[in-house]
């Protein structure tokens, strides 16, 4: 996993070393309620390793990708970048898709816009 | 004036009213938006992975077919335009990932993030200005108190989208006042509406958009006004008719009388 763990570093671009824990990017992140961990949670646990718990939090699909953490981090280390890659860590691999075809049909109605369903495929399956 | 115009999957669907009543009021402006030809749906969401290129690929294909007319392009959905800029950013200043989207599209002439990208609300502040778009206001909307949704996408991250500033944006409240109106600034108008969580967990999505309409009420608002087609969903939908909702473009219309105005 310690590969692993360096994959997502590398794709996120994110060197979470940069964090000085101020905790800011959870205050701001308007999701902070629904995760389970929460944006400075992922930059530390990125930083030590416990990347397989993050794989399995349901926090990485609660994101809204509004980029207020990114934003707001006076230090650059832009946690929405991480936990974007944590979750391609886990759709990038074999039936781990989070959001399937066949599931459309049901969540369908008639004001629903077409980049919601889009923009659901984009961030929950590879 | 003519722009190359990349109106994006959901203006040609349920996002109608945004796109006709974009065109039909940069017409009355003297401004010609020209469809690009053959243009590809976006993604909606812009993938922030070092290594997706092929999800880039259709923003990166926007992008040279504007610079190959000579034109600049501009975007109105905000997803299309966080995207599609932020694609941009990447072509002119990520080698490696303008290396190999130019090594998969093969083109005659590589692209390096040349064409430059404007959202229509853009157009109105720095091409036309407010106080041209103000001289060709036949219907003042005198005495209606609008707050601006500005959401996410448009504002952020500030260094890759220069739209407005991040944290106290005016661009829309100038707008508003150029049309007649009076802006009504609010503290949730660049927060997020939750829309992009609608089919992973409504009742949330639902929450956040009643915090943001709460807000905008409080403050005096009567109506809202918005240039994202999710925000708009999400608002409407999940919002609970809180206030009336309406793309920005309707708003423009209005003033510049090509739209009826609504009872």
């Amino acid at each position: 996993m310690s590969d692993m763990t360096e994959i997502v570093k590398r794709i996120s671009g994110v060197n979470p070393r940069k964090c000085m824990k101020c905790g800011k990017c959870s205050a701001a992140c308007p999701a902070y309620d629904e995760m389970d961990y929460h944006p400075h949670q992922f930059v530390d646990m990125v930083e030590n390793g416990r990347l397989e718990e993050l794989m399995d939090s349901k926090g990485i699909y609660m994101c809204l990708s509004c980029f207020a953490c990114l934003e707001r981090c006076p230090r650059s280390v832009e946690p929405a970048k991480l936990i974007e890659a944590v979750r391609l860590a886990v759709v990038r691999q074999q039936d781990k898709n989070h959001l399937k075809p066949e599931q459309i049909p049901g969540l369908l109605d008639a004001e629903l816009p077409q980049q919601a369903i889009t923009s659901a495929f984009r961030k929950y399956r590879k | 004036m003519t722009y190359s115009y990349f109106p994006g999957c959901t203006l040609k669907t349920k996002g109608k009213d945004l796109d006709i009543w974009g065109r039909a009021s940069m017409e009355a402006l003297g401004v010609t938006l020209e469809e690009l030809p053959q243009w590809q749906c976006c993604g909606a969401v812009y993938p922030q992975a070092k290594d997706e290129i092929a999800t880039k690929l259709s923003s990166v294909r926007a992008l040279v077919s504007a610079r190959d007319q000579g034109r600049d392009l501009v975007t109105l959905c905000s997803a299309c335009h966080h995207v599609i800029k932020r694609v941009n950013c990447d072509m002119a200043q990520d080698e490696y990932i303008r290396t190999r989207a130019n090594n998969y599209l093969q083109l005659e002439t590589p692209y390096a993030g040349e064409t430059k990208v404007l959202h229509y609300l853009e157009v109105l502040r720095d091409e036309i200005g407010f106080d041209k778009l103000k001289e060709q206001v036949k219907r003042p909307l005198a005495g209606r108190k609008i707050g601006a949704y500005y959401g996410c996408l448009l504002l952020r991250p500030s260094k890759e989208l220069k739209f407005d500033d991040p944290e106290n944006p005016t661009i829309m409240e100038d707008f508003i006042r150029a049309l007649g109106a009076e802006p009504v600034v609010y503290a949730m108008r660049n927060e997020c509406c939750g829309g992009y969580t609608t089919l992973e967990n409504k009742p949330y999505a639902a929450k956040q958009a009643g915090k943001v309409l709460d807000n905008a009420a409080n403050c005096g608002a009567a109506e809202i006004i918005t240039a994202c087609p999710l925000c708009m969903y999400n608002l409407k939908e999940n919002g609970g008719g809180r206030l009336p909702v309406k793309y920005f473009t309707e708003l423009l219309a209005e003033a510049l009388g090509v739209k009826e105005a609504e009872a």
